[in-house]
C-alpha cells in the first residue's frame, strides 16, 4: 500500500520509468523461465499425447513413464555414474591444484613466485589449438581413459588467480604467528589458509563442478567409442542430434539407435531434465559466493 | 596485478633482511612451497605449452607415427592451400559475423540489464530476477541447443505459436533450416544464456559508484534517466572498456560449441566457423597439418585484434589493459 502511495506521489516521468523497469524484469523472467517449465511439462506428459503439441507449462496427461523409460536404459545409468564421478574427482583435484598454486604465489618471500605467476598467466593467452592438443592426448595414451576427463584441465590459471587475490586479503601476521608456533608451510596451508579461504573455494568448486558436469566435447573427441566412459551430456547430445544429423557420425551408436526408435519429444525432454536438475538445485545456494568471486576476479584481472 | 598490498610489502621486507642467504638454503626452507607448486607447473607445461610445439606440424607434411626428425618440411604450403580454399573465406566470414554480432549484443544487453536491475528498489524482487537470470548460464550448451530447437520448432514451438497467433506470419517458419537465420539464432541463444551472468561484473562496478553523486544529482533535479546517463554509465566506463578489449581479443576464438550443436547440414554454409573447419578438415579427414595451419591463423588473428583494440582504446580513452 505504502509503495503505491509513494509511487503515486512521483513525477510522471519517474512513474513511466518505473513501469518500463518492471516490464523489462517481467519479460526477462518469463523468457528465461518459460522454456524450462515447458521442457518440464513435456517430460511429465504422456509421450503419444505430447505429439499433438500445444503443451505450455503444465502436463496435459501427467505420467512418470518417460522417466521410467530412460532409466531402464543401461546407457543412461552408466552416463550418470561417469558424470558424477568426473564431477567429484575433477572438482576435488582442481581445488587442490588451484589452492596450492595460489598459496605459493601469494607468498612474496617465495623465490619461484614471479616465474610461476608469469608462467600461469601466459597459459590464459596461448594455446596450441585443437589438433596439436588432440595429438598430445593421443601420444600420451589417454584416449579411451577416464583420466582424459580430469587431467588435461587440472591447472586453470583463472581459478588460481581468483583464489590468490582472496588469500592476499588474509593478514600475513596469521602465517607469521603460526610459524612462530612451529608450523611449516605445509601445515600453514592446510590449517591456516584453507579454512580461511572457504568462500573463494566454494566459488571455484562451483565453477569446476559446473564445467565438469556440462562437458561433452572431450567425450565426443576422445572417448566416444568406449561405451563405459560416455557421460550424460554426451548421451543427451547424441539423442538430441539424432533427428537432425546423421547418427553414423557418432561412433558409440547403440544408445542412439534405440533412442531413435522410441524417442518422441517427451523422452528427450525427460533426459534434458535429468541432466539439468542437479545444477539447478545447487546454484542458488552458492550465489552469494560466486557473485563475490566473479567480482573479485574482475577487479584483479 | 602489479600493485603490492601492504601485506606483501611486509613480506618483502622480511625477504630483504635475509638477503645474501644462499639460494639453496632458501630453497630448502621453502621446500614445501616448491612441493606444492612445481608438480602443477610441470603439469601446466605439458598441457598448455607442449601443444605449441605441435605448431611445427603446419610446416611439415605431417605423418603420424614417424619421428619428428623424419617428417618432411614443406614450408608455407598448407597456408597457401588454406588461402586458396574457397570455403575458408566463407568460414572466416561466418566466424567474424557471428563473433561481431555476439560482441555487440553480448555487450549492450547485459549493460542495459545491469542498469535496469540497479534501478529496482525492492530488494527481494531484484534478487529473484537475478537468480532466475543466472539460471541458463549453469546449463550446458547441449541443453540450451535442445531448448532453442524446441522453442523454434514448427510443431508446437512457442515462438512460431506466437508469431502465427498474432498473424505476423501465415505458417510456421522453419527456423533451424534457414541458413540466413542461423547467425541470429546463435546470437540470440548466446544472449539468452549469458545475459544475467554477464551483469554481475557491471552490477559490482555500479555498486562502487559513490552514493553522494546520486544525492547531488537529485538535489539538482536530475531525472532517473539523466542520473543513469551522467553518473551510472560514466561510472562503469572503465569496466566496459577493459571487458571490451579482452573480448575483442577473443573475436575469432569464439569456439564452436554453439555452432556444432545448433547447426545442421542444411545451414552449414552459415554455421561453419574456423574451429569447426579445423575439426572437420583436420581431425575428420586426418589432415593434421592443414588443420593446424587453421589453428595458427586463428591465434595470429586473435593476438593482432587484441593489440589493435588495445592501441585504439589507449589513444582514445586512455584506458587499456597493457
Amino acid at each position: 500500500m505504502q509503495a503505491i502511495r509513494r509511487f503515486a506521489g512521483r513525477p510522471w516521468s519517474d512513474q513511466l520509468f518505473e513501469v518500463v523497469v518492471y516490464v523489462i524484469l517481467i519479460l526477462v523472467t518469463v523468457v528465461t523461465l518459460y522454456p524450462f517449465l515447458n521442457v518440464l511439462a513435456i517430460s511429465l506428459n504422456d509421450s503419444t499425447d505430447s505429439v499433438r503439441g500445444g503443451l505450455t507449462i503444465y502436463p496435459r496427461v501427467p505420467t512418470f513413464k518417460n522417466y521410467e523409460t530412460i532409466f531402464a536404459f543401461g546407457g543412461l545409468m552408466t552416463g550418470l555414474k561417469i558424470s558424477v564421478l568426473r564431477t567429484v574427482v575433477g572438482t576435488l583435484m582442481g581445488l587442490v591444484s588451484a589452492s596450492m598454486l595460489a598459496f605459493t604465489i601469494s607468498r612474496a618471500d617465495f623465490q619461484g613466485r614471479r616465474f610461476i605467476s608469469a608462467f600461469l598467466a601466459l597459459t590464459m593467452y596461448v594455446s596450441g589449438g585443437l589438433i596439436p592438443f588432440y595429438i598430445l592426448i593421443r601420444d600420451l595414451n589417454m584416449m579411451n581413459t577416464f583420466a582424459v576427463y580430469v587431467l588435461p584441465g587440472l591447472v586453470s590459471a583463472f581459478n588460481v588467480f581468483i583464489i590468490r587475490s582472496f588469500i592476499d586479503g588474509i593478514p600475513f601476521a596469521l602465517q607469521e604467528s603460526a610459524k612462530l608456533d612451529g608450523a611449516n608451510d605445509w601445515t600453514i596451508f592446510w590449517r591456516v589458509i584453507l579454512p580461511l579461504t572457504k568462500p573463494a573455494l566454494a566459488t571455484i568448486a562451483l565453477f569446476l563442478a559446473v564445467g565438469q558436469w556440462n562437458a561433452w566435447f572431450d567425450t565426443y573427441l576422445y572417448n566416444g567409442s568406449s561405451e563405459k566412459l560416455t557421460t550424460l551430456q554426451f548421451e543427451l547430445m547424441k539423442v538430441l542430434q539424432s533427428t537432425t544429423t546423421n547418427a553414423d557420425q557418432f561412433r558409440g551408436r547403440n544408445m542412439t539407435e534405440v533412442m531413435r526408435q522410441i524417442s518422441p519429444e517427451s523422452v528427450k525432454m525427460a533426459i534434458t531434465i535429468v541432466v539439468t536438475v542437479p545444477i539447478l538445485v545447487v546454484y542458488p545456494f552458492l550465489q552469494k559466493y560466486f557473485v563475490k568471486g566473479m567480482t573479485l576476479g574482475a577487479v584483479k584481472s | 596485478m602489479r600493485t603490492m598490498t601492504a601485506n606483501q610489502e611486509r613480506q618483502m621486507e622480511s625477504v630483504s633482511r635475509k638477503k645474501g642467504g644462499a639460494f639453496w638454503k632458501k630453497f630448502f626452507q621453502q621446500r614445501y612451497l616448491y612441493l606444492m607448486s612445481v608438480p602443477f607447473v610441470l603439469w601446466a607445461f605439458v598441457f598448455s605449452y607442449l601443444p605449441l610445439w605441435g605448431w611445427t606440424m603446419a610446416f611439415q607434411k605431417f605423418k603420424p607415427g614417424i619421428p619428428f626428425g623424419d617428417q618432411k618440411w614443406v614450408g608455407l604450403q598448407y597456408f597457401r592451400e588454406l588461402f586458396a580454399d574457397e570455403q575458408f573465406y566463407r568460414v572466416l566470414r561466418n566466424t567474424l559475423a557471428m563473433s561481431t554480432m555476439g560482441l555487440v549484443a553480448g555487450f549492450v544487453v547485459p549493460i542495459v540489464f545491469a542498469v535496469v536491475l540497479n534501478e529496482v528498489r525492492a530488494m527481494p524482487v531484484k534478487r529473484f530476477v537475478q537468480t532466475v537470470s543466472y539460471l541458463p548460464h549453469f546449463v550446458s550448451w547441449v541443453v540450451v541447443a535442445g531448448i532453442v530447437t524446441k522453442m523454434l520448432s514448427t510443431e508446437g514451438g512457442v515462438v512460431n505459436d506466437i508469431l502465427v497467433s498474432l498473424h505476423i506470419v501465415d505458417e510456421p517458419i522453419q527456423f533451424m533450416a534457414k541458413g540466413g537465420l542461423f547467425w541470429y539464432i546463435v546470437t540470440a541463444s548466446d544472449v539468452w544464456k549469458e545475459m544475467g551472468w554477464n551483469t554481475i561484473i557491471y552490477l559490482a562496478a555500479i555498486a562502487g559508484i559513490g552514493p553522494e553523486l546520486y544525492e547531488a544529482a537529485k538535489v539538482d533535479g536530475a531525472s532517473r534517466l539523466r542520473q543513469i546517463w551522467h553518473i551510472t554509465l560514466p561510472g562503469i566506463r572503465p569496466t566496459i572498456v577493459v571487458l571490451l578489449i579482452m573480448s575483442i581479443g577473443h573475436l575469432v576464438g569464439i569456439g564452436f560449441e554453439k555452432q556444432f550443436l545448433l547447426g545442421n547440414p542444411l545451414v552449414s554454409d552459415y554455421s561453419q566457423v574456423l574451429d569447426l573447419y579445423a575439426l572437420n578438415y583436420g581431425l575428420g579427414l586426418g589432415r593434421f597439418s592443414f588443420g593446424t595451419a587453421i589453428n595458427i591463423f586463428n591465434s595470429v588473428i586473435s593476438v593482432f585484434l587484441l593489440l589493435v583494440a588495445n592501441g585504439i582504446f589507449k589513444r582514445t580513452t586512455k584506458e587499456s589493459i597493457f
